[in-house]
């Protein structure tokens, strides 16, 4: 397979979190600074590589019926390490991000990518897999992020922007802010791609074990679950 | 942390009111986006979804908190959380749903079809790991536990109601589907900030 094409693939055709609607906790919780999410992002970047290249790598040893539970044994074990080295390198944002660092573990973008690509590719494709999607999730939450913070405390990375941090609307920065801007974003993406995007969402659904149960695909309206 | 039978009723009622409406774990926290999204479309789905939330948010915390204090900490190996946690909550899910399927097969053909969802659901590990991040102890961390439950419950039942109402309406094309979801989502989560004050004037 081209080697750019699974690069690229990830950070716009199947950006995770705007296209294939994947780690929508993360990134409605952490996307409130921009430095947040550059915190995460790479955070959770490690950890998908990481688990990617360890999963494919294991993709003929590790026993069909049992994987689930082998890949989450694996991605917990990276969660840790990272949660670790931020914990000594980082604490600052290791305070910022708090309960959502070991939550990468339960982040579905990195078993869904488990499951759908390294578990059938390569060593090497899997880590540009990992890489791809990785940047992906970081830059569609470094969009929200700024968008959240320029808008809602007039700054952006820290940095003071002279006419909005008189004129700021802080309501963006809580929970409400975080819904809106996700939807608006999607409805964007939606409108720039005349709606295929939302056929994507249906292919990073199927990654997640918990498919069948799920009626988010219904929301479409064009594949029918059965519950 | 003194003992397992060390009740202050006043302060389990302030845990569990905020963690209810105050730091609501859907609208507040963002935790559990997924389901509250995916399943949220059927009010009976939503119902079905939610008790076992609860059900799994209970035993996970029942489990989850003596394995901390009393096996890891212990040991000095607190480092491990994670990875035990995860693994604890999804063998306790498998296990949940084998029971059930043998021993009560009603129960199971209304509420198993969710458990799945839930090993992967981040309210689940995430009400765990605060409880322990928070130094509750044993009765607290089961009452915000609990708290945790019917706060989602509570956000699945209204925004069924929302979305059962928007089905309706009419929505431009580009905000068909989740893009309109997320900002009834946004709207809901306003209304949550009306009780902000409630838990400290009540109480105070």
């Amino acid at each position: 397979m081209n080697k750019l094409k699974v690069l690229s693939n990830g950070i716009i055709r199947e950006n995770p979190v705007l296209v294939l609607i994947l780690g929508t906790c993360p990134a409605l919780a952490v996307s409130t600074q921009a430095s947040n999410a550059i915190g995460m992002g790479i955070a959770a970047m490690i950890v998908l590589v990481c688990s990617n290249v360890a999963i494919s790598a294991l993709r003929n040893v590790i026993p069909d019926n049992v994987r689930i539970p082998c890949y989450i044994v694996l991605i917990a074990g990276f969660v840790t390490i990272v949660q670790m080295l931020v914990q000594a390198y980082a604490p600052v944002i290791d305070e910022q991000l708090g309960i959502f660092l070991p939550l990468i573990v339960v982040n579905c973008i990195i078993l869904g990518r488990a499951e759908m690509f390294a578990n059938k590719n390569t060593v090497g494709a899997a880590a540009l897999d990992g890489i791809g999607m990785g940047l992906g999730f970081m830059l569609a939450l470094l969009v929200m992020a700024s968008i959240r913070e320029i808008f809602g405390s007039g700054t952006w990375f820290g940095m003071e922007i002279p006419v909005l941090i008189d004129h700021n609307i802080s309501i963006l920065t809580l929970a409400p802010g975080g819904f809106f801007v996700y939807g608006l974003l999607i409805a964007l993406i939606n409108k720039m791609t005349n709606g295929k995007a939302s056929k994507n969402a249906e292919k990073g659904c199927m990654g997640c074990p918990a498919a069948a149960a799920c009626g988010k695909l219904e929301d479409g309206g064009e594949k029918e679950v059965k519950l | 942390m003194d003992g397992l039978l060390h009740f202050d009723f006043k302060g389990l009622v302030v845990i569990m009111m905020s963690a209810v409406l105050v730091n609501n774990f859907v609208l507040q926290r963002f935790l559990g986006i997924c389901s509250f999204l995916g399943v949220s479309k059927k009010l009976d789905q939503a119902t079905g979804m939610s008790l076992a939330v609860i059900f799994v948010l209970l035993l996970a915390t029942a489990v989850t908190w003596p394995i901390q204090y009393y096996l890891l900490d212990a040991n000095d190996m607190g480092y491990m959380q994670t990875v035990v946690f995860i693994v604890v909550i999804a063998a306790l899910v498998q296990l949940v749903e084998i029971v059930i399927k043998k021993y009560m097969p009603p129960l199971y053909s209304s509420l198993g079809v969710y458990l799945p969802l839930i090993t992967t659901n981040c309210a689940v590990l995430g009400a765990a790991i605060l409880n322990i991040n928070e130094k509750y102890d044993f009765t607290a961390s089961m009452v915000n536990s609990l708290g945790a439950g019917l706060g989602y419950f509570l956000a699945m039942v209204l925004f069924s109601g929302v979305r059962s109402r928007m089905e309706g309406g009419e929505t431009p094309d580009s905000f068909k589907g989740l893009p309109i979801t997320l900002i009834a989502a946004s709207i809901v989560s306003i209304a949550f900030f009306g009780f902000a004050g409630v838990v400290d004037n009540m109480f105070s």
